[in-house]
């Protein structure tokens, strides 16, 4: 089973944020591979593990740099890797981005797309079902579990009281958790591998992809309402308590 | 005037509240229609009425229930061509997520996720997005026709409209080979003793509830305060706590008189979805935590030790 891993590298969670004076978010901040992928990437390599055979290819899009989030990945264990890098896709949004990843799998032919269900810096989940369409390929998706027996794909999809049981024929698009699988640490060795692993560069012209006409825009950035911060204090033992109970007081809630 | 087309997600013949709550917005912008889908839809297209949409379209076809984002895909793209709306709304829930990501792609329109507000302008649409960590609203002015946005729960009252309304059987044709992705079964997890989106006091733990063996310590402080409990995105990734307890962006949003969140950092990710709670309570190591910008009271310490005092604070204050 042939299994391709979109992932993305995405600001460091522990870095801050700031902003250009156009209002744009500053780029040069430290990137990680997404800590989402992460779990994608690790149900991938243990599905294949499962079966015994098969290959667990990597898809990102984004500059060059984010051959070092890459390189995480292939150190966990993946095969071998695609970076879509171009000048023409940079800021791409949602539908842009999904039509780049979609050319790029179509070469591919992969019997499981797996992503992870949003990204850690966009969080809206778009790209995924856009994807599914444009491959022309069912959504298995918010899986906290993930089986595949022959051809059958079946998920157990997270819901607002408990889980669904979906399943489909491969090939098929799935969208994880973080819960689904605890991300294993790049041993030494698969350190070590990963090194003369291949990355390989695809441009949107091998891909057939043109930038076209952007679908949006941004008109304007204001400061959002912002609740001010109230007291903060030092609990010692018994004054936070006290502190809260005088909240919750004068809230008429106790 | 523009036509604007509400997706209203149904259960059981009950129209989602977020769905009432979008099409009370949509009646301002334009002729406001809605489509249901599924059984039980027609008995949610009258309570659709009154909330303003002059007609919702209906279709009961099993398929819409049996299988997942595809069949609504078709019956959406055969309507769109049919009533050719200028704006589309979705509600930013998981399913309705899924549909309009893959309808957008098969119309080839771009689309607005995770909005909080839209407006007409100049004969098209914008709409107000979270940026930047929450600090900053970003207004995106949506290029193509229809437009597709999709708003967050919770940001618009609902309430009823006047005026006639009709039900239209959408005669949509689901192909068979959108059957696909098919739901085999439904599993019922542990379900929820307060609902969180209607809780007056909401009581949230993060990664600093140190591991999911200190979780049950807020189930007393809940009872005793007659409260929700929920969490951050971090610890239902981590699996200590089910994903029906997340608050935040991909979670619940609340809005209660009183939130108290124990061990949570702030996320825009999490304070997205409990930013409108009257009173925040934030209890935490980190006297920089982003949740003590926001947070009326921030306690710098540790929740595993004020959670169980305050507990029986509480039960005192109550008894006495």
């Amino acid at each position: 089973m042939k299994i391709l891993v979109t992932v993305k590298q995405v600001p460091d969670p522990n870095s801050q944020q700031s902003l250009e004076s156009d209002n744009t978010i500053v780029r040069d901040r430290e990137v990680v591979l997404d800590p989402g992928d992460e779990s994608g990437i690790e149900s991938a390599l243990q599905l294949k593990e499962k079966q015994g055979e098969g290959e667990v290819v990597l898809l990102s899009m984004g500059p060059e740099r984010a051959r070092d989030a890459i390189r995480k990945g292939l150190s966990m264990g993946a095969d071998r890797a695609i970076l879509v890098s171009d000048e023409a896709l940079a800021g791409a949004d949602a539908l842009l981005t999904a039509k780049a990843l979609a050319a790029a799998i179509k070469q591919e032919s992969p019997d499981l797309v797996i992503c992870a269900t949003e990204s850690y810096d966009g969080s809206t989940g778009m790209v995924p079902p856009m994807l599914a369409e444009l491959l022309g390929v069912p959504q298995l998706t918010f899986a906290k579990h993930l089986d595949v027996d022959g051809g059958k794909v079946t998920v157990h999809r997270q819901t607002e009281d408990g889980h669904q049981v979906v399943e489909a024929q491969a090939p098929v698009l799935v969208t994880v958790t973080a819960g689904i699988a605890e991300p294993r640490y790049a041993s030494l060795k698969g350190i070590m591998a990963a090194r003369s692993k291949e990355i390989k560069l695809v441009s949107a012209g091998d891909l057939g992809i043109q930038k076209g006409n952007p679908s949006e825009e941004l008109k304007e950035v204001a400061q959002a309402e912002a609740r001010k911060a109230g007291e903060v204090v030092e609990d010692d033992g018994t004054s936070g308590v006290e502190k809260i109970v005088a909240v919750l007081q004068t809230a008429k809630v106790i | 005037m523009p036509k604007i087309l509400v997706y209203a997600e149904q259960s059981g013949g009950k129209p989602a509240a977020i769905a009432l709550e979008i099409l009370t917005k949509a009646r301002d912008l334009g002729d406001a229609e809605a489509v249901t889908l599924g059984a039980g839809a027609e008995s949610a297209a009258a309570v659709l009425g009154k909330h303003g949409a002059r007609t919702v379209y209906v279709n009961e076809d099993g398929a819409f229930d049996e299988y997942v984002a595809e069949p609504q895909t078709d019956a959406l793209e055969a309507l769109v061509q049919k009533a050719a709306p200028d704006l589309l709304l979705f509600g930013f829930t998981p399913d309705s997520r899924e549909v309009a990501g893959r309808l957008a792609a098969r119309l080839d329109v771009g689309l607005i996720s995770n909005a909080q507000d839209v407006q007409a302008v100049g004969g098209g649409f914008s709409a107000k997005v979270p940026y930047f960590g929450g600090a900053r609203v970003a207004t995106m002015q949506a290029l193509n026709s229809p437009a597709v946005v999709l708003l967050r729960p919770k940001s618009f009252e609902a309430s009823e409209a006047g005026g006639e309304s009709r039900i239209e059987k959408l005669e949509a044709a689901v192909g068979e080979g959108s059957k696909r992705a098919r739901i085999a079964d439904r599993v019922q997890e542990a379900g929820e003793k307060v609902k969180l989106e209607e809780a007056r006091i909401v009581i949230s733990g993060g990664r600093g509830m140190g591991g999911p063996e200190n979780f049950p310590l807020l189930e007393p402080l809940a009872a005793a305060l007659g409260a929700a409990v929920g969490a951050s995105r971090a610890v239902v990734d981590a699996g200590w706590v089910p994903y029906a307890m997340q608050v935040g962006q991909t979670g619940k949003t609340v809005a209660p008189s009183v939130y108290i969140a124990c061990g949570i950092s702030g996320a825009m990710q999490h304070t997205v979805g409990m930013k409108s709670a009257k009173v925040i309570i934030a209890i935490n190591k980190d006297a920089e935590a982003p949740i003590m910008k926001i947070a009326d009271l921030g306690v710098v310490g540790d929740a595993l030790k004020i959670v169980p005092k305050l507990t029986e604070a509480v039960k005192a204050k109550k008894a006495g």
